[in-house]
């Protein structure tokens, strides 16, 4: 095969000076116009002829797009063209959000992060989104500007298919929020690539679990799965189970089983069908086994 | 089409250069400016060929608009050498025996340097994620990461008190 050209298709780069402006460019050019950030999704997919846009408006330098800000009231806000990079390395992150920064390593490359960004992850929709899964679990929300003004996005609602999201048109993600964690939580991502680092995911397991009081178990998991359903899935009978029973490693393979049998999974050239149910099964009883050994140590 | 008007400084030269909305970095650096050093590979963000270093950070040249490089310092594999002076992992790759077919090695040599950089005694797990993203076909990555290990000794040996 000969190499691929470098280029893009034609198209005009636009720089609105102000989150209105890109919302109202946006919306008036509906179908034509698209609101870019790293573009490691949208080139490609304009490279392949799958998107055939006349505008791309670039929405990096707007208001609030490039600070992480901690407030320990609020929770943690990364802004929208934050690459995952400066995830990684960022000191709230690490200290109150780990399991992001595990999520944003599993992505590619370091120079591919350079561009990537998480609000970019979500807004693709990919159900292999890597950083998806850690988002949900954090009970992340997004902010969005759209032409009637600011308001606020729940993920866990956001998700309609493959590419498919409650983004309307006019509408700019300006940041992801995540509320305070639980006390005590432990949070992990575990992802089955091709390789062991820089693939795409077959399958991603993300786990939060902490103590909880109220529960007959003691305890309280939050779960995720990636590129095992049209949209990240929450298997929620399989975190019922785990704030439902006594936790023993019984109770932990019959909610791994319990997820298995949520995910629809197609196959595809990066694994079957039945290889990632599989593969469901054997991560999230690790997942949730590694994060329960991490809770139930802590009084 | 619209053209855009950037200032860009590329291996420490400030030039003004008239781009289409279009056109990526990397085909500015090689079709407008004939810096064929980075290279052209999958034109996807996936094999690394083609990164440079943006501000500091390596990137994906395929991967970002010129026009977004406005007053932005590029370094490419041309800017590596100082003063007739090869950078310490250029040498350190020769010297290993890690080039093949050499395609790969514009993008490996920017992003072992940045690596280096913001890392100068990488662990091996360290070396392995930060050349991830840079695809070698002739599979040569022992030397090359044998080179970078060499390249962050003779750093250090540089760096200690004499």
């Amino acid at each position: 095969m000969l190499t691929p050209h470098p280029g893009l298709p034609e198209f005009d780069y636009i720089k609105p000076a102000t989150l209105a402006e890109a919302s109202q460019f946006l919306a008036q050019h509906a179908g034509e116009a698209r609101a870019f950030v790293g573009g490691t999704d949208t080139f490609v997919r304009m490279r392949d002829g799958f998107w055939k846009d006349k505008y791309l408006v670039d929405v990096k330098h707007l208001d609030g797009m490039n600070t992480i800000a901690f407030d320990p009231l609020g929770g943690l806000t990364i802004g929208a063209a934050v690459n995952l990079n400066r995830v990684i390395v960022s000191p709230d992150v690490q200290n109150r959000y780990p399991v992001l920064a595990e999520a944003c390593h599993t992505v590619a490359s370091y120079p591919l992060r350079t561009r990537a960004t998480i609000v970019g992850n979500i807004c693709n929709a990919s159900p292999a989104g890597d950083t998806i899964g850690a988002c949900l679990v954090l009970k992340g929300s997004l902010r969005v500007h759209g032409v009637n003004g600011l308001r606020v996005e729940p993920l866990s609602t956001f998700f309609l298919g493959p590419g498919k999201t409650k983004l309307q048109r006019g509408d700019v993600v300006t940041a992801v929020h995540f509320p305070i964690p639980p006390k005590g939580y432990t949070a992990r991502y575990l992802k089955l690539g091709r390789n062991t680092i820089g693939d795409l995911a077959i399958v991603g397991v993300t786990a939060l679990g902490y103590r909880d009081d109220d529960t007959p178990s003691g305890y309280r998991f939050r779960l995720a799965l990636a590129s095992v359903a049209p949209i990240p899935l929450a298997p929620t009978r399989a975190e019922m189970i785990l704030s439902d029973k006594p936790i023993t490693e019984g109770t932990i393979a019959e909610a791994a089983e319990a997820a298995m049998e949520a995910c629809t999974p197609i196959d595809d050239v990066r694994g079957s069908a039945r290889y990632r149910k599989l593969m469901v099964r054997n991560l999230m009883r690790k997942v949730v086994t590694e994060v329960w050994k991490v809770i139930s140590r802590q009084s | 089409m619209s053209y855009h008007k950037i200032t860009i400084t590329i291996n420490g030269v400030t030039d003004r250069v008239d781009v289409p909305s279009h056109m990526t970095l990397l085909q500015m650096l090689r079709e407008k400016l004939a810096l064929t050093g980075t290279k052209n590979g999958c034109a996807a963000g996936e094999c690394g060929a083609c990164t440079v270093l943006w501000n500091g950070e390596p990137v994906n040249s395929c991967m970002v608009l010129a026009v977004e490089c406005d007053g932005a310092q590029i370094i490419t594999v041309e800017g590596l050498a100082h003063d007739h002076q090869l950078d310490p992992i250029q040498e350190a790759i020769i010297a290993a025996g890690g080039v093949q077919c050499g395609f790969c090695i514009p993008g490996m040599l920017i992003s072992a340097r940045a690596l280096l950089d913001r890392n100068p005694d990488p662990s091996d797990y360290e070396i392995r994620d930060a050349l991830v993203g840079n695809l070698c076909r002739c599979t040569g990555y022992l030397r090359l990461i044998e080179a970078v290990k060499e390249a962050a000794r003779r750093g250090e040996a540089e760096a200690a008190p004499a």
